[in-house]
């Protein structure tokens, strides 16, 4: 480049960027007290404070945590591949759902023979006059097998579905209409008795996990505090990955992917990873969603989940990891209180906000906390 | 036009025949075999849209350093060789050759892109969410694959060079702005500077002087000519003064064949020429 810097007159100067480290100061401090108060605080209330505290956690909220919490991760996980990505995904119940199911599938064997035919079969097996364990139901039993499939099952059925969708280029609203029709065809699907994922009811009635009585408050907060790591790592990992180079490229992908092409990356990897993550990691949250909440059935692929799962990353803040998080907490929160209170204004409610943000925080919560355009 | 260059890029180069080509060196994979001058090769190369033939048996031949102007009045089918050449669209015939050897109808947009040949678009695309220094970064000529770029760190060497980058192109007050914030101009000279980032070994420019200022013009065209000998680049510019002035040869598309060839005084004293582009 001699000849080049030949035409230049000023000598070149070196205005390397500098790498901010993941997360601000503030970002940092948050993160810590949050897992402080997981971590310590929470269980305190729960376990060592007398019921009738101010302070004590009852089992109802610490499963209102946990749920909203799992709701978080799954935020984030879909933020990942909308915010920063660009493919809006209408079907992300779907990877929830399957990393329930196969949560679901090893508390369905925990259950033993304490189910209400008293067989080694789950009851609906039993129901459905089956003589034995489907082929694959084999494992199920084991937690480590169960562990293995709530990461795997998501990720491959994602990573198929990806390589087939990028790959063709499928693209924007398409893609969109694609991945809704696809978690409705699983939802169909796993309706049926047949299946052998307990049809309409799907699981429930789960009596333990590990051995331990899956009801006792003991179980409930180890459940919990596990949620918040997982929520807290999720984002930390999430975090990293747009903070890399590989996360620049996917932004840039989801800006200007011809351009992308033109400068020699193939996008079809790159998009296949963060979506593959993003499966994943909303199947984890599945799977701690369904021991806390105690059933997990076909509704959960329902296409209704999977757009509110796009509401709480919309109201939160898209493409800003943590605004999702709050985007949950806010409409789930809002939700399990005004079904509650006043059941026939919850969509009113739900209406208005989504409105109220549009107008006045087009980028969402998080918006509220951003500092000025650099 | 005897023996057809081979597409396999190996030793056994010798045998494809004809001339001195395949003696005595031996290519390696991806590498841009320049040894006939020619470094980019269209023969016939026919494309149609819904009947509408855009390129009609286009053949054309760039030498190695070469700085080429091709012209041509609206649907002359100028973008649409651009799009053949970078893989964007598939000819219905022809071949297109980079170098003696690799062989483009078979690669697809990143695979020409990671080969050596860079675009610059019509209308300017850079990553406008991203600042102009990471615009550059992305853009430097490095490990494409995604497990890399996960731990990848911009070593000093890197950081210099996209400082001289910055330079050239002029942006070193706007590396750290967002290149969505930049002026039309700004933004073209950007995606030139992401071009030169790929360090390719054929440039193709569409329209790259269409809004800017007068100097940025100039200064585009004291860049050209200075990459010419090292980079081989195609203009197409609807601007004759610019024309004009990085001028060698130029070529003039016409209902997607090539018209005319020459000097840009030959092409101007050229009939059919006159009669079609320059109006009469």
């Amino acid at each position: 480049m001699n000849a080049l810097a030949d035409l230049v007159a000023a000598p070149t100067r070196l205005v390397a960027p500098p790498r901010p480290s993941l997360f601000s100061r503030t970002g940092w401090a948050v993160l810590a007290a949050a897992t402080a108060v997981n971590c310590v605080l929470v269980p305190l209330a729960a376990l060592a404070l007398p019921a009738d505290s101010p302070f004590a956690l009852s089992a109802y909220w610490l499963t209102l945590g946990g749920r909203i919490m799992c709701y978080a991760l799954a935020a984030v996980a879909l933020d990942l591949v909308w915010g920063y990505c660009g493919v809006l995904s209408l079907g992300h119940g779907l990877y929830f759902a399957l990393g329930g199911y196969a949560m679901g599938m090893y508390l369905m064997r925990q259950i033993g023979r304490d189910g209400v035919y008293g067989s080694d079969l789950p009851d609906f097996m039993v129901f459905l006059d089956w003589k034995s364990l489907p082929w694959f139901w084999q494992g199920s039993d084991s937690f480590l097998w169960a562990l293995a499939m709530i990461v795997l099952v998501p990720g491959v059925v994602a990573f198929v579905f990806g390589w087939f969708a990028f790959r063709s280029r499928v693209k924007g609203v398409y893609l969109s209409i694609i991945t809704q029709a696809f978690t409705y065809a699983a939802m169909l699907l796993f309706f049926r008795n047949d299946t052998g994922f307990g049809g309409n009811n799907g699981f429930t009635d789960f009596k333990r996990i590990l051995g331990f009585p899956i009801a006792a408050i003991e179980t409930r907060v180890v459940l919990f505090v596990l949620t918040g790591i997982a929520l807290a790592a999720g984002l930390v990992a999430c975090r990293a990955i747009v903070r890399s180079k590989l996360g620049r490229v996917v932004s840039a992908i989801r800006d200007a992917e011809t351009r992308v092409r033109f400068t020699g990356y193939d996008p079809l990897p790159y998009k296949l990873f963060v979506w593959t993550v993003s499966a994943v990691l909303c199947g984890i949250a599945g799977a701690l969603y369904v021991p806390q909440v105690g059933i997990i059935n076909p509704s959960e692929m329902a296409p209704a989940q999977s757009i509110e799962m796009v509401i709480w990353v919309a109201m939160g803040g898209r493409g800003t990891l943590a605004g999702p998080v709050a985007g949950a907490a806010i409409v789930s929160g809002a939700k399990s209180y005004f079904t509650a209170a006043f059941p026939e204004f919850w969509l009113f409610f739900l209406g208005a906000l989504f409105v109220a943000v549009t107008l006045f925080l087009p980028r969402g919560v998080a918006g509220l906390f951003a500092r000025r355009e650099r | 036009m005897s023996a057809l260059p081979s597409t396999r890029p190996a030793s056994d180069a010798g045998a494809a025949g004809s001339g001195f080509a395949g003696y005595g060196h031996v290519l390696h994979e991806g590498e841009v075999d320049v040894s006939h001058r020619v470094i980019l090769y269209l023969d016939g190369v026919s494309v149609s849209f819904d009947g509408f033939r855009a390129l009609n048996d286009l053949s054309l031949a760039i030498d190695d350093g070469e700085l080429r102007c091709v012209i041509g009045p609206n649907g002359a089918g100028k973008t649409t060789m651009m799009d053949v050449i970078t893989g964007r669209t598939r000819p219905d015939e022809g071949r297109v050759f980079f170098g003696q050897t690799i062989d483009l109808l078979r690669m697809n947009e990143s695979a020409i892109a990671r080969g050596g040949i860079g675009r610059k678009f019509q209308k300017p695309t850079v990553f406008e969410q991203h600042t102009v220094w990471e615009n550059l970064e992305l853009a430097l000529k490095g490990d494409r694959r995604w497990w890399r770029s996960l731990s990848w760190r911009t070593t000093l060497d890197e950081a210099r060079r996209i400082d001289e980058l910055l330079a050239t192109v002029q942006l070193e007050d706007e590396a750290h702005r967002t290149a969505g914030m930049l002026a039309h101009g700004q933004k073209q000279r950007l995606e030139i500077g992401i071009l030169l980032a790929q360090e390719p070994r054929l440039l193709l420019l569409d329209e790259p002087v269409a809004g800017m200022t007068d100097e940025e013009t100039e200064r585009l065209a004291d860049l050209l000519v200075a990459l010419e000998g090292r980079q081989s680049i195609v203009v197409v510019e609807h601007d004759m003064a610019f024309v004009a002035r990085i001028a060698k040869r130029v070529t003039v598309l016409h209902e997607g064949g090539v018209l005319a060839e020459g000097t840009l005084d030959e092409v101007r004293a050229n009939e059919a020429v006159v009669e079609v582009y320059l109006g009469r």
